[in-house]
């Protein structure tokens, strides 16, 4: 870069000893300084997550088995009895995740597909602004979305069902006001647009060329595009569902909203679930005072959380350095 | 069939034929779908709200007894100052980092290859860790107390990547012969920053900022965390007051089992979503000038 010349520079004409240049360059020294205090703070802001999530259990992990903490089937904060274990948390979580998985990756894969491949130039004027706005919904707006369409639309569907096929009624889910699939399909619309802008930029990446040779072997377009075009972005795609599968982990609103605030160890999407993220909130929104083991809860609880997002998003980050450096395979 | 039998398509040709269509046709029907969906939840929010939208829902205060009667005044103030003082603190620092990643790292040593995978694993950190952050760290350490001034330290370090990333874009679609035309007149490096980068990058950074503004009244749950109450009924006089934000208002109408908070509920959204609608129209409005400009 020019930067190196240029300090050589201006090193020569502070020897010469011009008091101005002196002057510029001392403010060129602190703003730089004061630049880097500001880009270290990314840092500081890292390993404070770090220390603060893990200090603050600690508490907690006095009080509670650890191992009981990780294997116990049961939460149950109210009452005389009190168990602390985090699977119903973990399994209500997972139950959202793979469920959101389950609506944001084949649409969002699509919606890349059409958008790299198919969509005109005008269509993609409009459909990406759309998209945008779909990613900036607040979280509690689709929290309201799944209360007031989502769940009656599935109750609708299930009666429907059970009518035109009774047979089929006794294996129908019961949906209840706040259900898994409710809190499932709207974070799947939520993390759609990022599946769908991702695997759009990692398709569109593809070497003109390669798709040149497929069609030139008497390929359709299909198979251009399934043969050629996603096997060489599939980094770019698999770090793209893994990203939204961890957002899906974090997200929060909606799924407090939509299904519910009962811990249960349950694989049955009509019922309620409750979620880590939800079970923080439902603490934090109490009136706890700080020493309570219901305050230190929520520490361990987010430290789980933290360290499985982390984990997923350092998974796509290795996919994503893939696809940028190696190339298509 | 008038051409020779070796002309027509075999089945197997057919069958690809046919693939080929269905395959278009699926990524079509989710592109669709992706657009039914948003017109879908806007419209049943719009049909929910809309009768209650009014200036007298936004100048009075909510109330838990009188569906009829309450407003988002209270929040809407929270929600306001919430964005205000995020900007006023992320935006110094989003972009002094930024400035320091882009600008002045020579080489990219280690240390700003590990800040830089540093601000992108904060990017995906979920929104209520950093709730716990603030709640540590402000609440409880500084001693700020449930205050706006920890929720917009919280939110500031909650869009902080997000600034930091996009200001990094724009400064490096700035030309390189900006740079060196200014350093061959004799600037410092950082005139030449002040006076030559910067406003060439200008465009991006409002983008940025308007982004995170946009992200900071929607977010809901880290405030939550840090001590926002689901009902106030008077704004905010001070900087240490108990406050409320605009998506803990719609919150709390949508727990309550009544009809018409509901829609007040849907009101609220739709004034939230008319916010975020501005904020981006200024975005969408700033970039097209850029583009139109180059």
């Amino acid at each position: 870069m020019a930067t190196t010349d240029f300090n050589q520079s201006q090193s020569r004409s502070i020897r010469v000893g011009d008091s101005k240049n002196r002057s510029r360059a001392i403010t060129q020294t602190i703003v730089r300084g004061i630049c880097f205090i500001c880009a270290s703070f990314s840092i500081v802001a890292t390993i404070g997550i770090f220390a603060i999530l893990f200090l603050e259990s600690i508490p907690f992990f006095q009080n509670v088995n650890i191992v009981g903490f990780l294997t116990g089937t049961e939460w149950q904060m109210m009452g005389s009895v009190k168990k602390y274990g985090v699977l119903p948390l973990v399994t209500g979580t997972l139950l959202i995740t793979i469920g959101s998985g389950l609506v944001s990756i084949p649409l969002g894969l699509g919606v890349g597909i059409y958008l790299a491949e198919y969509a005109h130039a005008r269509v993609r004027k409009i459909l990406k602004p759309i998209l945008e706005l779909l990613a900036g919904v607040p979280s509690v707006v689709f929290g309201y979305f799944a209360l007031s369409l989502v769940t009656p639309g599935l109750r609708g569907g299930v009666d429907f069902i059970g009518k035109v096929l009774p047979t089929l009624n006794p294996m129908l889910p019961e949906f209840r006001p706040a259900n898994a699939a409710a809190g499932a399909i709207v974070v799947g619309f939520m993390t759609l647009p990022l599946v769908s802008s991702l695997c759009e930029d990692a398709i569109a990446a593809v070497p003109k060329a390669l798709r040149e040779a497929a069609y030139g072997l008497g390929c359709t377009k299909a198979e251009v595009i399934t043969k050629v075009a996603i096997p060489s972005a599939f980094s770019g795609i698999i770090a793209s569902f893994i990203l939204a599968l961890s957002r899906a982990v974090g997200e929060t609103m909606a799924v407090t909203i939509a299904a519910g605030a009962t811990p249960q160890l349950t694989f049955n999407p009509g019922n309620e679930v409750m979620t880590m993220t939800a079970q923080i909130v439902n603490v934090s929104k109490g009136d706890v005072s700080r020493g309570e083991v219901r305050y230190q809860s929520i520490f361990a609880i987010g430290l789980l959380l933290f360290l499985i997002t982390f984990a997923l998003n350092l998974v796509a980050q290795k996919y994503v350095r893939k696809m940028s450096g190696g190339g298509a395979k | 069939m008038s051409s020779p039998s070796f002309l027509q398509p075999t089945a197997f040709t057919k069958k690809r034929r046919r693939k080929n269509a269905v395959f278009q046709t699926l990524c079509l029907i989710a592109a669709f779908l992706a657009v039914v969906i948003l017109v879908t939840l806007v419209s049943k929010v719009f049909v929910d709200g809309v009768g209650r939208v009014s200036l007298e829902f936004i100048k009075s205060n909510p109330s838990q007894m009188f569906p009829k009667k309450a407003g988002i005044f209270s929040p809407l103030i929270g929600s306001l100052y919430i964005m205000a003082l995020t900007i006023l603190f992320v935006v110094p620092v989003g972009i002094a980092a930024a400035i320091y990643l882009e600008e002045f790292t020579i080489r990219k040593t280690r240390l700003v290859r590990f800040i830089q995978v540093n601000i992108s694993n904060l990017a995906g950190v979920p929104s209520i860790v950093f709730g716990m952050l603030g709640l540590s760290l402000f609440v409880t350490i500084l001693h700020l107390g449930k205050s706006i001034l920890t929720g917009a330290l919280t939110m500031s370090i909650l869009v902080l990547p997000m600034v930091i990333l996009v200001t990094q874009e724009a400064l490096k679609s700035v030309p390189k012969s900006y740079r060196e035309a200014s350093l061959a007149l004799g600037s410092t490096q950082w005139q030449t920053i002040l006076k030559a980068v910067i406003p060439r990058a200008m465009p991006g950074i409002l983008t940025g900022i308007i982004l995170s503004a946009s992200r900071a009244i929607g977010e809901t749950a880290p405030l939550i965390v840090v001590g926002a109450v689901g009902l106030v009924t008077f704004p905010p006089d001070s900087l240490d007051d108990r406050y409320t934000v605009l998506p803990l208002q719609i919150l709390d109408w949508i727990g309550q089992p009544r009809q018409e908070f509901r829609n007040a509920a849907a009101a609220a959204i739709l004034v939230l979503m008319g916010l975020l609608i501005v904020l981006n129209s200024i975005a969408i409005f700033i970039r097209a000038r850029q583009q139109s400009k180059v």
